[in-house]
C-alpha cells in the first residue's frame, strides 16, 4: 500500500490549466455541466482512443463538469464518431430519440463529418448529417483531445437551436 | 502427371524464398476444390495455424485461406470456375471450425456458397443487402433489404428454470466500439455468450478496388486505428512483394521502431484500463499519464499522436536526428523504471489479484484448437511471435524474448503485457542505438504485368495479415487486410461462460479485440 501512496505523491497533480475560448457573456444553452452520450457509428477506433484520453490526468475533462454517461436519457450532447454504417443507422437514431430536449449533436472526426476515407462505400452514409441533424462538426483524423475539448466547450454557451 | 492424373505441382516448402523484410510467404494456386481441402488439412496437421479466409471477386473469383507455419506464411488461392447458378466452394469447417465465420462473410459479401457449412446465418452483412454487395461492379448501387423484412438474428438460447437472457449493445455504456452480446444467464453466472458483429462493416474490401497505391495505403491505415502501424506495414509489405521490391535497412528499422511504439502505447493503455475495470482507478491514472507522455512525444517527433500514415509502401515518412534519438532513449529509461514500479504495485495488490486470477480462463488446449495467437494466445501457452520466430532484419539482430504464460486467465494476459512492455522497451533501445544511416523512402518500381503479394507483421494484438493484387501501373485491383481479432472473438465466447456477468468487462478488456478490424 505505501508504494502506491508514494507513487501518488511523487506523481503530483498533472491536470493542465484550461483555456476558455468562448465568450462568457453570450446567451448560454448549458451552463456548468454537460452530460455526453458517445455513439461509435462504425469508426476505426482512432477517435475513441482520443476520446478516452480526455479522461486521463492531463485533460481530466470531468473536472470541468463534463462527463460521459451511459443512459441517453441523462445526456445533453450526442457525440458521434464514424461514417455511420448502414447497420448503425437504427441504433444511432434510437439513441438520439431517447435524449431529452435541449439536446445537441457533435460529429467528431473526418468520417463523422463526411465519410472520410470510407466515403461512398456501399456500407456507409457518408457521415452523421444524412441520418440526424448535426449542430457541430469537428474534422480531423483523429482530432486531438485538445481539439475535442474545445469543440465541447463551444457547446456550453451557444443559443439553443429551434427544434421540435 | 501424378497418379490421380493431375499435373504435378511443386511442394509448398519449395515455393518459399527467404526474405529480408520478414518471414517467407507464398500463394499456392488451386483449381481443384478437393486438393484445396486436402492442402488445408495437410497445413493444419503439419502444425499450421489458420489465420483467416477471404475472397476476391470478378474478374478472377477466388477463395483465399491463410495458414501460418513455422516455415512461413501460406495462402491457398482456390480459383472458382464459372457455373450456371451461384459459385460454390468447399467449406473447411469439418476440420477447421474457425473458418465458419469467414465463410459466412464470403457468402454475405460475394454470394459464393460454402458447401458443407452448417451455420448459414448471415454474419457481417446482417441480412442488410438484397444482393451480395461485392458481387456487383464497383460503384453500382446495392439494393437493400427493407428494414421491416429484417429477421431477428437467431441466437442459440438456453432454457430451464431461472435461466434468463441479457442483451448488450450495439451501443455500449462507455467509449467503446459497437457490437452485440447475448448472454444466457442463471443468477450471476453466465451459461452462454454469443456475439453478433458486423455493426462497423464499412465495405473496406470494396473500397480497395481501383485505388492508387498511396490512397489505398491511407485506407489500410484505418482498418483498426489502434493497430495503424501494423496494418500499414503489412499492407506495405504486400505491395512491395508484388513489385519485387525490398525496402532499405533504414526504413525497416524505423518501421520496427514505430511498431514497438504502437505496442507500448496500447499495452500501457490496456494495463491501465484493466486495473480500472478491477476497481483500481490508480492504475488508469498512472498508465494514462505514461501513455499520454508517449503520445505527446510521438506528436513532437513524428507529427502525429497515433502514428497514422507514417509507414507507406516504399519506406517510411519519418526521420530521426541525433537530438530526437537522445530524447527517445531518455524516454525509454524513464518508462522502464516507471513500468517496473507499477508492476510491483499490481503484483502486490490483493484486490487486483483476486479479480484477475482464475477469471476468464482460456485453457492451452482450447487456445490451440481455436488457433489463438498474439497476447491472448501467448497467455495460454501458444508460443508464436513473428518477431522471435521468423524475424527478418532487424529482429534477427535484436530478437526480443518470447513472453509466455500457461494459466490463460486475466492475470496471465496482464503479465504477458508487462513482459512485452519491457521487451519492447529493450528492443526500441537497441534499434535506436544501431539506427543505420540509409535512405528511408524510395520510389516504388512500376509494374507492367498484374502481380500479387502478401504481408504479415506481429501487431500489438497478434498477427496482422495483408494481401494485395496489383493491376498494371500501380492500381490495386483487390486487397484484404486481416486483423487477428476475427480469430480471437470466438475465443472470448468460449472463455466467458462459467464466470460472473460482472466479470465480463474485465475479461473483454483483457482480450481488447477490435470490432472495426473484424467487421472491415
Amino acid at each position: 500500500m505505501w508504494k502506491l501512496l508514494v507513487k501518488i505523491f511523487r506523481t503530483g497533480l498533472l491536470t493542465e490549466k484550461k483555456s476558455r475560448t468562448v465568450d462568457p457573456t453570450s446567451p448560454s444553452g448549458f451552463e456548468r455541466s454537460l452530460a455526453i452520450r458517445h455513439v461509435d457509428a462504425g469508426s476505426c477506433n482512432g477517435c475513441e482512443l482520443e476520446l478516452a484520453a480526455l479522461e486521463n490526468p492531463y485533460y481530466a475533462l470531468s473536472s470541468e463538469g463534463v462527463k460521459f454517461v451511459a443512459p441517453p436519457r441523462h445526456a445533453d450532447l450526442l457525440l458521434v464518431t464514424g461514417p455511420v454504417t448502414k447497420s448503425m443507422e437504427e441504433p444511432l437514431k434510437k439513441t438520439f430519440e431517447a435524449m431529452p430536449n435541449p439536446r445537441r449533436v457533435l460529429a467528431v472526426g473526418d468520417c463523422a463529418c463526411d465519410g472520410g476515407v470510407f466515403r461512398n462505400s456501399y456500407a456507409v452514409h457518408n457521415g452523421v448529417a444524412p441520418v440526424i441533424l448535426v449542430d457541430h462538426q469537428l474534422p480531423g483524423c483523429p482530432p486531438t483531445p485538445e481539439e475535442i475539448r474545445l469543440a465541447i466547450q463551444q457547446i456550453f454557451r451557444k443559443p439553443r437551436p429551434e427544434r421540435k | 502427371m501424378d497418379s490421380d492424373g493431375n499435373p504435378k505441382r511443386t511442394p509448398p516448402a519449395l515455393c518459399l524464398i527467404p526474405r529480408e523484410d520478414g518471414i517467407p510467404r507464398a500463394i499456392i494456386p488451386h483449381d481443384i476444390p478437393e486438393r484445396y481441402v486436402k492442402d488445408a488439412r495437410t497445413l493444419m496437421s503439419s502444425g499450421g495455424r489458420f489465420l483467416g479466409l477471404w475472397a476476391s471477386g470478378e474478374p478472377e473469383p477466388r477463395i483465399m485461406a491463410a495458414f501460418l507455419l513455422r516455415e512461413g506464411l501460406f495462402v491457398l488461392g482456390l480459383h472458382l470456375p464459372p457455373s450456371k447458378g451461384s459459385r460454390t466452394f468447399p467449406s473447411l469447417t469439418s476440420f477447421l471450425p474457425a473458418a465458419g465465420r469467414f465463410e459466412r462473410t464470403v457468402r454475405d459479401l460475394y454470394g459464393f456458397l460454402p458447401e458443407g457449412l452448417e451455420d448459414v446465418r448471415s454474419w457481417i452483412g446482417q441480412g442488410l443487402w438484397a444482393l451480395p454487395p461485392l458481387s456487383l461492379p464497383p460503384g453500382a448501387p446495392v439494393p437493400e433489404t427493407l428494414r421491416t423484412d429484417l429477421p431477428e438474428y437467431p441466437f442459440v438460447r438456453v432454457s430451464g428454470p431461472g435461466v434468463h437472457e441479457i442483451p448488450v449493445g450495439p451501443v455500449h455504456a462507455g467509449i467503446i466500439e459497437p457490437g452485440h452480446f447475448r448472454f444466457q444467464v442463471v443468477g450471476e453466472k453466465v451459461l452462454r455468450l454469443e456475439e453478433q458483429l458486423g455493426y462497423t462493416h464499412k465495405g473496406v474490401d470494396g473500397l480497395f478496388r481501383g485505388r492508387e497505391i498511396a490512397s489505398a495505403a491511407r485506407l489500410a491505415a484505418r482498418i483498426s486505428g489502434d493497430s495503424t502501424v501494423a496494418c500499414s506495414i503489412a499492407f506495405a509489405q504486400a505491395v512491395e512483394q508484388a513489385l519485387d521490391f525490398t525496402p532499405a535497412a533504414g526504413a525497416r528499422f524505423l518501421r520496427a521502431l514505430l511498431l514497438e511504439r504502437e505496442r507500448i502505447a496500447n499495452h500501457l493503455g490496456d494495463l491501465g484500463a484493466l486495473g480500472n475495470d478491477a476497481g483500481l482507478g490508480f492504475g488508469l491514472s498512472q498508465f494514462g499519464r505514461l501513455k499520454e507522455d508517449l503520445l505527446r512525444r510521438n506528436r513532437k517527433h513524428f507529427g502525429v499522436r497515433y502514428l497514422f500514415d507514417l509507414v507507406a509502401p516504399g519506406g517510411v515518412r519519418a526521420n530521426l536526428d541525433d537530438k530526437t534519438v537522445l530524447d527517445l532513449l531518455e524516454e525509454i529509461r524513464f518508462l522502464t523504471s516507471e513500468v517496473t514500479d507499477l508492476q510491483k504495485i499490481y503484483d502486490d495488490h490483493g484486490g487486483l489479484q483476486d479479480r484477475f486470477q482464475n477469471t476468464g480462463v482460456l485453457l492451452p488446449e482450447v487456445a490451440q484448437r481455436l488457433g489463438a495467437g498474439g497476447v491472448v494466445g501467448r497467455a495460454s501457452a501458444q508460443a508464436w511471435d513473428l518477431r522471435t520466430d521468423h524475424g527478418g532484419d532487424p529482429y534477427r539482430r535484436f530478437p526480443p524474448a518470447l513472453a509466455l504464460a500457461h494459466e490463460g486467465d486475466v492475470w496471465a494476459r496482464v503479465r504477458i503485457r508487462f513482459l512485452e512492455l519491457q521487451e519492447s522497451l529493450a528492443l526500441s533501445r537497441a534499434l535506436l542505438e544501431h539506427l543505420p544511416e540509409h535512405s528511408i523512402a524510395e520510389p516504388l518500381p512500376a509494374n507492367s504485368e498484374p502481380s500479387e503479394g502478401l504481408g504479415i507483421v506481429e501487431g500489438f494484438r497478434g498477427e496482422v495479415l495483408a494481401w494485395v493484387r496489383l493491376a498494371p501501373q500501380g492500381v490495386i485491383s483487390a486487397a484484404h487486410v486481416q486483423d487477428p481479432s476475427a480469430i480471437l472473438w470466438p475465443a472470448l465466447e468460449v472463455v466467458v461462460p462459467g464466470n460472473l456477468v460482472a466479470d465480463f468487462p474485465l475479461i473483454n478488456k483483457s482480450f481488447n479485440l477490435s470490432y472495426s478490424g473484424n467487421d472491415l
